[in-house]
């Protein structure tokens, strides 16, 4: 396959994946708690580097499902411990994603991995970071690595859609037929722990988040049907990825943050002409009033 | 080494941007108080990050590097994201988690195309403007320090010299109008403020985690005292100090960026406050009960 030919199945995996597991988090109105795990995976990623000294997928992985926990974890304690709901989120995003960043600051030269990657991405360079096994060329890792996340979060919600359902829409219904929302929480949590440090090499620590959570903001604009909400996110996550890419040739900038736009000029179109939306609001009024 | 360093502290540049970090972190600490009374620690996450586009529309404008226009571009996108975030949450099903995840990662997006697009296309010198999302205190130069050190000094008497009224109308805002108070022009007042604060400080810590700097500081000056004015001037000083703390660091060891050097060390004041606060802190708690 051609070099653009990658990128663009890149980009479309991190627009689905994240698309997909980003929806749920709309829906459950915990969106800043992804941001802050989209930051503070960093530290996860820096940490799995500097004890393994390599920057192969599994250790990036397993060092940012933990962290990720940890962040959710740690906004939860504080919560429980009498600070608002934000604040404790600000508290533990920057305190966590200040120390990945310092200590980053640190490896620098060493390795392609500092500040403006950890930013941004460089979804230019997947394709030649290849997966080899066995002297067989398989593609670039991180198709392989975004594949592999996008299969565990669909396995994930299919096996539990009806507890993730419940637990979205009425929280005390679901406790009071014993469906364990804890574990459903921090599980979807590392769901999104996943998508962030899969999504890392392309897109960034920082713009992962317009991914996240854009698509799924617009795709509940436009539905209130759960399973419609997931699906359309998905999609309008991964048409964000090729028309963001198509831009970013055109206007020579950076692929990521013309990812993250296009999402935005999604979200402004749904926001302004769906159902409800402001410029059909106002011709409802004016058909009325005539 | 320790030539490198004598040299440097001496310099003149050195002591103005310590007394500007200082002051500049004082002012934070301050207005962050009432950020936090108003629960707004992510909302102020999210002026910081909308004021990027700005930043680069500025530059755009007179293809020169010139501050004031910078942060006159800055303020104007950052009251715009503010604004659009009332939008969303006024207009349509979304929760104001949701609302703010969208703007803060949509914003940064724009701020990063913007980036991307001047450093391929335009002629004027743009070196420094990358500062701009984790900051860099070593790239201020004489005339940057006065303007950010006026500035703060400005914001502190503003806040001072409404501090009454700001509580009132935080506390009991129905009481606040039965004596006359404007309670919506000093909410007003005080939005103002927070995107001033913000922008003055991008250029020293940075859009990414200057809201840190507004969150971490009354969160922990809480654990210490229960009167309001206390607490305010407490969040001032360890705002101070981590500011300037912060800055030495970055100032002195090479490639330290200084946004996240400053959020370390007031992480590290708070969870000293979380632990040790002679009023709420937890080994206060436990020595209290047993």
């Amino acid at each position: 396959m051609s070099y653009t030919g990658w990128i663009i199945i890149t980009g479309i995996l991190v627009g689905v994946t994240c698309g997909i597991n980003g929806s749920l988090l709309v829906l459950r109105k915990t969106a800043m708690l992804a941001d802050a795990i989209s930051h503070t995976v960093l530290l996860g990623i820096v940490g799995a580097f500097f004890i393994t000294q390599t920057l192969h997928g599994i250790p990036m992985l397993i060092g940012a499902a933990v962290v990720g926990l940890l962040t959710a974890y740690l906004v939860e304690t504080l919560n429980q411990k009498g600070v608002q709901k934000d604040a404790s989120i600000g508290v533990i995003f920057t305190s966590l994603f200040a120390l990945a960043v310092v200590l980053l600051s640190f490896i620098g030269s060493q390795v392609h991995l500092d500040t403006e990657h950890a930013l941004m991405g460089e979804i230019a360079f997947v394709p030649w970071n290849r997966f080899i096994l066995h002297g067989i060329d398989l593609g670039p890792k991180a198709v392989w690595m975004l594949s592999a996340v996008l299969l565990i979060s669909l396995t994930v919600i299919i096996l539990f859609y009806k507890q993730i359902k419940i637990s979205t829409f009425d929280h005390h219904y679901a406790i009071l037929i014993g469906i364990p929302v804890g574990f459903i929480h921090y599980l979807l949590m590392t769901l999104v722990s996943l998508s962030t440090v899969a999504s890392f090499n392309s897109v960034g620590a920082i713009l992962v988040v317009a991914m996240l959570i854009v698509p799924g903001a617009t795709a509940y604009l436009l539905s209130d049907r759960f399973i419609n909400v997931i699906l359309l996110s998905g999609l309008i996550g991964g048409l964000s990825a090729i028309l963001g890419y198509w831009s970013a040739v055109q206007l020579n900038v950076s692929i990521a943050g013309a990812m993250a736009t296009t999402t935005g000029l999604f979200f402004m179109l749904a926001f302004l002409f769906h159902r409800e939306g402001l410029v059909i609001k106002y011709f409802r009024h004016r058909l009325r009033s005539q | 080494m320790s030539d490198y360093f004598s040299i440097f502290l001496s310099s003149a540049n050195f002591r103005w941007v310590i007394t500007g970090s200082l002051l500049l972190g004082f002012a934070c600490g301050l207005i962050g108080t009432f950020v936090l009374l108003k629960k707004q620690s992510l909302i102020s996450d999210a002026m910081a990050h909308a004021a990027l586009p700005g930043v680069g529309i500025g530059f755009l404008f007179f293809n020169e590097k010139n501050l004031p226009v910078l942060l006159l571009g800055a303020t104007l996108t950052s009251l715009l994201g503010t604004y659009l975030i009332q939008v969303i949450i006024k207009h349509s099903k979304l929760d104001t988690d949701a609302a703010i995840g969208v703007i803060i990662s949509v914003f940064f997006g724009v701020g990063i195309v913007l980036l991307t697009f001047i450093q391929q296309h335009a002629t004027g010198n743009h070196a420094g403007l990358k500062e701009f999302i984790f900051g860099q205190a070593a790239s201020l130069v004489n005339r940057d320090v006065q303007l950010i050190t006026v500035s703060a000094i400005v914001l502190v008497l503003i806040t001072m010299v409404c501090f009454k009224e700001f509580k009132i109308a935080i506390f009991d805002p129905h009481f606040a109008k039965g004596l006359g108070i404007p309670v919506s022009l000093l909410n007003g007042v005080l939005m103002l403020l927070i995107v001033g604060i913000v922008v003055i400080g991008i250029q020293m810590v940075g859009v990414v985690l200057i809201a840190a700097l507004l969150i971490t500081p009354p969160l922990s000056a809480r654990y210490w005292t229960d009167e309001l004015p206390i607490m305010a001037g407490l969040s001032g000083v360890l705002g101070a100090l981590s500011g300037a703390i912060g800055t030495w660091f970055s100032a002195t060891i090479p490639n330290l960026p200084t946004g996240p050097m400053i959020v370390l060390v007031i992480s590290a004041i708070f969870l000293i406050s979380l632990l040790f606060g002679s009023k709420h802190g937890i080994v206060m708690k436990v020595v209290q009960t047993s």
